[in-house]
């Protein structure tokens, strides 16, 4: 088993992480009570992306894991951001062609019959 | 553990999916969606996103005793992290309760104040189901393996050279609690300051 040589974290590490992810909730729900246009969800989603972060690294332990164990973490985030980015660009620019041209009014140019 | 964390990736594409509807109906709906944030309740929602913090400590603890060995601690934590675990449920329950009792789940008569959002915002909250049900469903099912572990630490089976399943289960409930991290912004604070 790999978990045998793995230290075992600190107390004082993990409630130091414990207490910064309690702040950083109060923290996400106060800004949001400001109106800051685009930047609300910009800023409510790094925090929620630090929160994630510090929960990976220390209490699920990925700062001791081997690298095997880091690149499936970095494999899931790419296929996640595969998954989110695509279906969104896509949906987010269907209406980017805003004027139809179609073919056959090319019958002024005399290219079409 | 690798298994364990390949399992996680095929959750987080799980959850993904449903990200990435939330995204793409938030791109199409934009004020439909802020709209709704008024029926979220940001105070049992933040409560809710503690609780589920206190929980993973109180994990990380568990893991930690069954590194050193003691038993006794080991069991206490596991404990209150089923305590924690329940707590969230109760204040989910009170909330969907309320959900149904102001006619805003979808299909079963729902009934919006602002009738020009009637469809759109009930997408939001159709989303809002899922999401939060399949995350409810995750943590019923970690309830169980904490049981499951809770009965074989106290048949002593767990010590410093064994205790791979303390560890796979709290990386488990690690990832519920992450989803929730996201779920929480997304769903309650998208547009209450409006």
């Amino acid at each position: 088993m790999s978990a045998f040589h793995v230290p075992i974290p600190k107390v004082g590490t993990l409630v130091a992480v414990w207490a910064t992810l309690i702040v950083l909730t109060g923290l996400t729900s106060y800004v949001s009570y400001f109106e800051l246009g685009e930047w609300n969800i910009v800023v409510a989603l790094l925090i929620a992306v630090t929160k994630a972060s510090l929960v990976a690294w220390v209490f699920m332990g990925v700062r001791h894991s081997t690298t095997l164990t880091r690149l499936f973490c970095v494999a899931g985030l790419a296929w996640l951001m595969i998954l989110i980015l695509l279906t969104y660009s896509d949906y987010s620019t269907r209406n980017w062609t805003y004027q139809a041209q179609p073919w056959s009014t090319n019958k002024a140019a005399g290219t079409s019959r | 553990m690798l298994g364990m964390w390949t399992f996680l990736i095929t959750e987080v594409l799980f959850f993904g999916g449903m990200f990435a509807a939330y995204a793409v109906y938030r791109n199409m709906y934009p004020d439909a969606f802020a709209s709704t944030s008024k029926f979220m309740d940001v105070v049992l929602g933040g409560t809710n996103t503690a609780v589920l913090i206190c929980s993973s400590l109180t994990m990380v603890l568990a893991v930690r005793a069954a590194q050193l060995s003691k038993r006794a601690h080991l069991i206490l934590f596991l404990i209150l992290t089923m305590i924690f675990g329940t707590i969230f449920l109760v204040i989910k329950g009170f909330e969907y309760h309320s959900k149904w009792v102001e006619h805003l789940v979808p299909g079963f008569d729902f009934q919006y104040d602002e009738p020009r959002y009637q469809h759109n915002a009930q997408i939001l909250f159709f989303l809002y189901f899922a999401m939060t049900g399949m995350h409810a469903l995750h943590m019923v099912i970690g309830l169980g393996l904490l049981t499951f572990l809770l009965v074989q630490a106290k048949r002593r089976i767990f010590n410093e050279n064994y205790f791979a399943p303390v560890e796979m289960i709290g990386l488990y409930w690690h990832f519920v609690d992450i989803v929730w991290i996201f779920l929480f912004p997304l769903l309650y604070l998208i547009g209450h300051r409006r």
